[in-house]
């Protein structure tokens, strides 16, 4: 018998033969009854609350939003994903250098970039997360992982307000990471440190909708 | 109304079952002591003596199932006969039993409970002119959920100032058998729990179940602190006449 | 062969591998933990920290009660159709291009990881926080198979470095405060600035940079998983420093051991665990990363994925229809920040990886009670446990009820019954006629002669005799009264006293 004709076997044998299935009772809250400027303006609260910069613009300020942080911040080598509307960086001066990840670039040269820049799948409010699901406007989780400074432009058609309305919105086949405020941990003295081994820093870039919610027209996803 | 006055009560602390008798006396009820009565079965059952725990269950149930309420001085006891004793009788494969002590289970309660949610009343007439700390102990707070009704009655009581006691769901380290089995952290606990009573500068430490009193009363004398522990009903019992 | 069990009797996890069973009884060892005010300290700071924030977080969901139960619903209705959702995890994590592996045991599941790792041709590992691979003894394992593993999660690193134990689930090295951590540093990370100063900031960058190296250039790597969606193949491990999208997104390799009971039937449950979990553990509205994976996502991380189901004891628990409630545990650790026994003795007294109110419960069971007898009694049945619960397990039950089992092993191994048991069995004899009671009663009003050192003026006894010692260490015990409340109601109330 193999481990795992023993396993289950065994299994069987512990629960019997008519185990009790209880229903799941699932009154809890699934909506959110927000509309959508107060969804957002919770989201922005909530990130902020975790030591992200949180930025608000309408879709045409994005290029120089993105500018300015990139400035303030100093950084001079940044990453992108192959599917971030080229416009977003049309602002960046030419003393940053800016690759685009097609999947090729080596672990040595994403770890000598100082920043990153995509959108996201979709942004919960009440958890102030974001989470990104490898679209072309986010590109592999590596690139959102070594450099230490991540910008994440979250448009507003993107912001729900509750987890389970987050998590409907996501095809689990994909790969997924959740991010809530820049990486942190509690394990001195149970105190919260922001700042270990993922991005220490997470600039969050509210857009209002408009023109972004075309490119991120997400029917592709639909085989 | 049947009075269970509890095993410990009866035998140590008899002042708090006379109390208790005064109480709910003066409230107008009809208090019944069914002498047939020993103990609930509680210290076998957590120490996990189920077995011999039945016949203290059987012996409950016969003596008290012909009452319509069963009213008792004790959190922890009444935790026991609502939560346990059905547990118990079908362990040992008597549903019917187990029945039964469900429904006398269901009729089980303790004072605070039976005073507030059963009579309806929160000003028991009483007076008590001392600065009182009230711990609301664990069975009480979490088993049975009396929440607030102690304190509602506290509140009611000429001339008691109540202050809160900080930390007071904090378990005072009783346990049962545990205060014996694992003395060190029993004692480690209670420490902290007289640290914060003694913090309050009360003259009284009140609680409704003897059993922590006990711990926390042997504690406070060996300390010589000068703060008495008190059951919930001898303050409900005292009066302008006779006040203690 | 014939006395060999039969192939479905359900196996415990095996003595002499891993971390579930204690040198010493739990009060032995709580005496020690006791004795280190230091230690006590550093456990009551963040403890009453964390709860603090706990509290908050959970006050702000109007809907706590309805998650609670619906986590849970879920976690029974998992286990009542456990082989189902296993195969249906099985069937989709290989549709996905990962391979699954099936461990009855701890030696099992070791032996497959040094196996999948050794085949790499690696000879180190770096590890994501991981509950099972603790229970499992896996790092010892692996270092005798000849591969270090390196353990990324700052508490788990701080505990590896040290030579140390882990204390508590969330953070194992919640025993060490910020002095004391600052100085490890300085003494087990080559190279480190001497400069260093103990501001928790500090030493959350000094581990960033030791470990970066080692992120950038590990092949393989080996986690635990919070969660298993059966319905997806979907993996899910819950974070906060990163080291764990580390470990799952740069190695060519991805190793995952998974208690069996971690699969959830559908990924719609994730929605009430993804609440539940982070507000209980770390107090946070969500933790700061939370990666899922379903299987080998080409040109995105890991090129081969592995599962590991690990047994270990797990369908032993499940076969005990009180017990098994203790399988629905999603590693929050809310229950020991709350428990007022374990902020004084800290995790090491309870000798298992899983300490605290669901290690007393859990930790007996995966062993066989025989192997972790104290544990069900290192609790005053306080029931805070239960009150912080995410998924509802009634503690203080089970440990009554483990409690029960001790005895009847006990009761059926020895010839001799113990003095506690003859103890309870006279009182019970006692106490089932109220003759008898009264009787006893009556004579034990003796015991105001066995008190010695008595305080007459207080009524009080110093110092008892037997086992009953120990109550009188720290406290006074009270002298039995002249009249018992019965004698007084037989004296004042005779007529309605009278024997019905």
């Amino acid at each position: 018998m193999t481990a795992r004709e023993a396993t289950l076997a065994r299994i069987r044998a512990a629960i019997g033969d008519a185990p009790a299935v209880p229903a799941i009772p699932r009154n809890y809250r699934v909506r959110g009854d927000l509309e959508a400027g107060a969804a957002a303006d919770l989201f922005a609260q909530r990130v902020a609350e975790y030591r992200a910069a949180v930025h608000h613009t309408d879709p045409d300020g994005i290029p120089a939003l993105i500018a300015t942080i990139l400035a303030s911040a100093g950084d001079t080598r940044a990453v992108v994903p192959t599917g971030l509307p080229a416009d977003w960086l049309s602002e960046v001066p030419s003393s940053v250098s800016v690759c685009t990840d097609d999947g090729g670039m080596t672990t040595e040269h994403l770890d000598a970039v100082d920043v990153v820049v995509t959108g996201c799948a979709v942004a919960i409010a009440e958890t102030g997360t974001v989470v990104l699901d490898a679209a072309p406007d986010q590109g592999r989780r590596i690139i959102t992982l070594l450099p230490d400074h991540h910008i994440c432009v979250v448009s507003v058609d993107r912001i729900v307000v509750t987890v389970p309305e987050g998590l409907h919105r996501l095809d689990p086949t994909r790969p997924l990471t959740m991010i809530s405020g820049p990486s942190a941990t509690s394990d001195i003295e149970l105190t919260r440190v922001e700042g270990v081994h993922g991005p220490r820093n997470l600039d969050v870039i509210i857009a209002t909708a408009g023109r972004t919610a075309l490119v991120r027209d997400r029917s592709w996803l639909v085989p | 109304m049947a009075l269970f006055v509890t095993c410990l009560v009866d035998t140590l602390f008899p002042d708090v079952g006379r109390a208790t008798v005064a109480v709910l006396e003066r409230l107008g009820c009809e208090v019944v002591f069914p002498v047939e009565q020993t103990c609930c079965g509680q210290a076998h059952i957590n120490t996990g003596y189920h077995r011999d725990a039945v016949g203290l269950v059987q012996k409950f149930v016969t003596t008290f199932e012909d009452f319509e309420a069963i009213v008792a001085p004790s959190g922890s006891c009444i935790g026991s006969i609502r939560h346990q004793h059905s547990m118990i009788a079908e362990k040992a494969g008597d549903g019917e039993l187990a029945a039964r002590a469900r429904a006398v289970g269901a009729r089980a309660f303790e004072l605070s409970e039976y005073l507030v949610d059963q009579l309806g009343i929160t000003d028991v007439g009483a007076a008590y002119p001392h600065t009182v700390a009230y711990h609301p102990t664990c069975h009480s707070l979490r088993a049975l959920g009396v929440g607030a009704k102690p304190l509602t009655l506290l509140r009611s009581v000429r001339g008691l100032q109540l202050i809160e006691l900080p930390n007071g769901d904090q378990c005072c380290g009783f346990g049962g058998t545990f205060a014996v089995k694992s003395a060190d952290t029993s004692v480690a606990m209670l420490t902290d729990k007289m640290a914060d009573v003694l913090s309050t500068g009360a003259e009284v430490c009140a609680a409704s179940d003897s059993s922590c009193l006990m711990h926390i009363g042997g504690g406070l004398s060996r300390l010589q602190a000068g703060v008495r522990t008190v059951h919930l009903a001898e303050i409900l019992a005292a009066t302008e006449d006779a006040a203690p | 062969m014939s006395d060999a069990p039969a192939p479905t009797a359900p196996i415990h996890a095996p003595a002499g591998v891993g971390m579930l069973r204690g040198a010493r009884t739990f009060p032995e060892a709580a005496r020690q933990a006791l004795g280190d005010p230091q230690l006590r300290h550093n456990l009551g700071h963040a403890t009453a920290t964390i709860r603090e924030k706990r509290a908050n977080v959970v006050a702000e969901v109007a809907d706590w009660a309805e998650l609670r139960n619906a986590g849970q619903a879920i976690k029974s209705a998992t286990m009542a159709t456990l082989d189902e959702q296993l195969v249906r995890l099985e069937h989709q994590v290989t549709a996905a291009g990962g391979v699954v592996h099936w461990a009855s045991d701890a030696d099992s599941a070791n032996e497959i990881v040094a196996r999948l790792v050794r085949e790499t041709g690696s000879r180190e590992v770096v590890k994501v926080k991981s509950m099972a691979t603790q229970e499992i003894g896996l790092n010892n394992a692996l270092a005798q198979a000849g591969i270090d593993a390196y353990e990324t999660d700052l508490a788990e690193l701080i505990v590896q470095l040290g030579d140390d134990l882990p204390s508590h689930i969330l953070v194992p090295a919640i025993h060490r405060n910020r002095a004391e951590i600052r100085n490890l540093f300085l003494r087990a990370i080559p190279g480190i600035d001497p400069g260093l100063t103990d501001n928790p900031s500090a030493l959350a960058a000094a581990a960033r940079r030791h470990l970066r190296q080692r992120f950038l250039s590990a092949k393989v790597a080996v986690s635990g998983a919070n969660f298993a969606v059966a319905e997806t193949g979907t993996l899910c491990v819950v974070e906060s420093e990163g080291n764990g999208r580390m470990c799952l997104t740069l190695p060519d390799t991805l190793i995952t051991v998974m208690g069996i009971e971690k699969v959830v039937p559908s990924w719609r449950d994730l929605e009430v665990f993804l609440q539940l979990l982070p507000r209980s553990s770390t107090g946070e509205r969500m933790n700061p990363y939370t990666s899922l994976w379903t299987g080998v996502h080409r040109g995105d991380g890991p090129r081969a994925v592995h599962l590991v189901l690990l047994d270990n004891g797990r369908t032993s628990v499940l076969a005990d229809q009180v017990g098994r409630d203790a399988l629905n545990c999603i590693r929050c650790s809310a229950c020991l920040n709350v428990c007022p026994v374990y902020q004084r003795t800290g995790g090491h007294a309870y000798g298992s990886v899983y300490p605290g109110p669901i290690g007393a419960i859990l930790s007996p069971q995966l062993t066989g009670i025989e192997h972790n007898a104290s544990l069900p009694y290192a609790s005053t049945l306080c029931g805070a446990c239960y009150d912080v619960c995410p998924v509802k397990i009634d503690i203080p039950s089970i440990l009554v009820h483990l409690r029960a089992q001790d005895v009847e092993v006990k009761r059926a191994r020895r010839d001799v019954p113990t003095p506690e048991a003859i103890a309870m069995a006279a009182a019970a004899w006692t106490m089932t006629d109220d003759r008898r009671w009264s009787r006893a009663q009556r004579s034990s009003r003796l015991a105001r002669l066995v008190g010695r050192r008595r305080n007459k003026a207080r009524g009080l006894i110093r110092s008892l005799p037997g086992p009953l010692a120990a109550w009188t260490v720290a406290r006074d015990a009270p002298r039995p009264p002249a009249e018992t409340f019965r004698e007084w109601w037989a004296r004042e109330r005779g007529r309605d006293g009278q024997r019905r």
